[in-house]
């Protein structure tokens, strides 16, 4: 009797966690697997895909300089992204949460702002502003006879990473602002009456405890930007690839779909390795602030 | 001569006044007490005093010079909070270290001093623990260590125990006093618990919506509670409502059927305070009917219906048998336990 309702209860989990599981396998695992493989086939101009097992895809990226070039511009945008953010984002959500109740909430609908609005639409809005000689920025410091010719964005990494930084911010600002919020809220009066300046307790006190904050931050903005694809796309086109555009290009213009499933493979590895090693060394360092 | 002063300090929110005229003296080496309900005024005086808040009114000084003029960065003082707010990234030992790197101590009489404060409030061997690692009660101890290591001039400690539970408090105030009286610093506590100000207190700041009730000692306020509130707020007390009759010579206090001879200066309708320790059951007195008997170990309490209304009395147990539930009992006092107010009449 209680045998049974014993190995009723053990399976009881299985059978209620089975439809998303399901679904999680289905749609996520297999694909997956399925990419995999398909890094590891042959594909010819006029023979198209052959499913056999051959490393010519993985040999082209890791021999062609250009695959090279492509992954460590993705990279550097990623990383510079990730360091304009945090640059930005951590006194932007120490300012925020040190404001009045009805002006926090106020600003921090602007801070999301830019997740409420389609991607895209964002994207074109920086294309609106500074692409070319019609952009309406360039045309004013134009006009105004600022500069002679138009600032270089579109087309240009200065201009992937600004725009990029924009899509982000929020994700940066909530993370550091979660950290805040885990503060003592006497923890600078507490500073002060040590004798501690506002610069000493910024940077001994309260750096220190949200640098977990920055960092997680840090995690999910530059694993979004190095796989970002819509920014890119817009603001660097086909002139200026990155990881992402060139899979797609891959698949969808040259139709080799092989390499493409090995470019972005190669992408998945080396974020997941990147973000779980730096996940693994920030616990580590920070294992104190944590618990 | 005072050593630090408040004169008529007043702090308004808007138009909300959260602390009006609040004038003390505190004499140096003294351990007072702020004691009041919570919104009463006392945490607000006590941030004033430590600079994080500023006065609306009024004047704080500290040695005659004024203490509000002083950034709070530069005030030297000790200050133990009520959520403690240790930096958690900082060992033990780094905690207290900060307040005498700010000072730019040498690292070797840092080290030191560092070691002593610790090993003051009995944490030798903890320095290189975190604060999260740490009891609330070790916890505690570093704070009050990373207070007390910059020598400050004045101790200022915000509900410091209400986190602890009732043994570890009990614990910690004696172990507060006797490290106060040893180093001598003049301390200013903030409580709620009248229990902790009256064994912790050389005097004892009652407070009420923003105001001062009553200054005296923990016996004073205890024994002559200059108001209502200080008496209802200082441990259990009985009002009863009693009048002076001056058709009598000599003229005579009434409450119900207890009568004593009047105490000079009142007339008319007063309310009568007695502490239901004072009060014993006797041949004549207060009629009244025991309600309820509760046993405490080293006293009774009985719950009281008497003819001016609900009454409390304690008695000790000194193995005397006591009158059980039910009982009809006359009780009565001394004219002296006593103390006497005029009563509005509506």
């Amino acid at each position: 009797m209680s045998a049974v309702a014993e190995e009723g209860s053990a399976r009881a989990p299985w059978a209620l966690t089975a439809p998303a599981l399901m679904l999680f396998v289905g749609v996520l695992l297999i694909p997956l697997a399925m990419t995999v493989m398909l890094s590891f086939h042959d594909w010819g101009q006029y023979k198209g895909i052959e499913p056999v097992f051959i490393l010519k895809n993985w040999h082209e990226i890791a021999t062609d300089p250009y695959y090279a070039e492509m992954f460590w511009r993705t990279f550097r945008i990623a990383i510079l992204t990730t360091l304009l953010t945090a640059l930005l984002g951590a006194p932007e959500a120490y300012i925020l949460n040190r404001m009045d109740g009805r002006w926090k909430s106020f600003f921090l609908l602007v801070i999301l702002g830019p997740l409420l609005i389609s991607v895209v639409a964002r994207t074109l809005g920086w294309a609106l502003l500074f692409g070319g000689n019609n952009g309406l920025v360039n045309k004013l410091l134009m006009s105004l006879g600022v500069m002679r010719s138009p600032i270089p964005f579109m087309f240009t990494e200065t201009g992937m990473v600004v725009a990029l930084a924009h899509v982000m911010m929020p994700f940066m600002v909530l993370s550091v602002w979660a950290a805040l919020q885990r503060l003592d809220p006497q923890i600078e009066n507490a500073a002060m009456s040590l004798g501690a300046g506002p610069g000493t307790t910024i940077r001994r006190i309260i750096m220190p405890q949200i640098m977990p904050g920055v960092l997680s931050g840090a995690i999910i903005v530059f694993s979004l930007s190095a796989s970002a694809f819509a920014t890119p796309a817009i603001i660097g086109g086909r002139r200026l690839k990155v990881a992402a555009t060139l899979a797609y290009d891959e698949f969808l213009n040259t139709l080799n779909w092989p390499l493409g499933a090995a470019v972005a493979t190669l992408l998945l590895v080396a974020l997941v390795l990147i973000v779980v090693g730096s996940n693994a060394l920030i616990e580590r360092r920070y294992a104190e602030v944590f618990r | 001569m005072a050593y630090l002063e408040l004169d008529r300090v007043a702090k308004q929110f808007g138009t909300q006044t959260v602390v009006d005229d609040f004038s003390l003296a505190v004499g140096k080496g003294e351990f007072i007490s702020f004691l009041g309900p919570s919104g009463c005024g006392k945490t607000t005086t006590l941030q004033m005093i430590a600079g994080f808040l500023d006065p609306t009114r009024g004047a704080i000084r500290l040695e005659d010079k004024d203490l509000t003029a002083v950034h709070p960065a530069k005030r030297g003082l000790g200050i133990v909070f009520q959520s403690y707010a240790l930096f958690p990234h900082m060992t033990a030992a780094e905690n207290v270290a900060f307040g005498l790197e700010m000072r730019n101590v040498p690292r070797t009489e840092r080290a030191e001093r560092v070691r002593a404060a610790l090993a003051m409030v009995g944490l030798a061997g903890f320095e290189d623990r975190h604060p999260r690692r740490m009891s609330g009660g070790q916890q505690q101890r570093v704070a009050l260590a990373r207070a007390l290591v910059i020598k400050p001039s004045v101790l200022l400690l915000d509900e410091p125990l209400s986190n602890l539970d009732a043994k570890l408090r009990e614990e910690m105030q004696i172990e507060l006093r006797q490290i106060q009286r040893t180093i001598g610093t003049t301390t200013i506590l903030v409580t709620h618990d009248q229990n902790e100000a009256m064994s912790l207190s050389d005097r004892i700041v009652v407070m009420s919506q923003g105001k001062i009730e009553q200054i005296g000692t923990p016996q004073e306020t205890y024994e002559k509670p200059a108001s209502a509130f200080v008496s209802q707020f200082l441990g259990k007390t009985n009002d009863f409502a009693g009048m002076i009759d001056r058709t009598v010579v000599p003229t005579q206090l009434v409450a119900g059927s207890w009568r004593a001879p009047a105490p000079a200066g009142l007339g008319g309708p007063v309310t009568v305070s007695i502490r239901p320790e004072r009060i014993g059951f006797g041949d004549a007195g207060l009629s009244a009917k025991i309600l309820t008997r509760i046993f405490q170990g080293n006293h009774w309490l009985f719950q009281c219906d008497s003819e001016c209304g609900p009454a409390i009395v304690i008695r000790q147990n000194d193995g005397q048998a006591q009158p059980v539930e039910g009982d009809a009992v006359r009780l009565t006092w001394r004219p002296e336990d006593m103390s006497v107010r005029t009563r509005a009449v509506a």
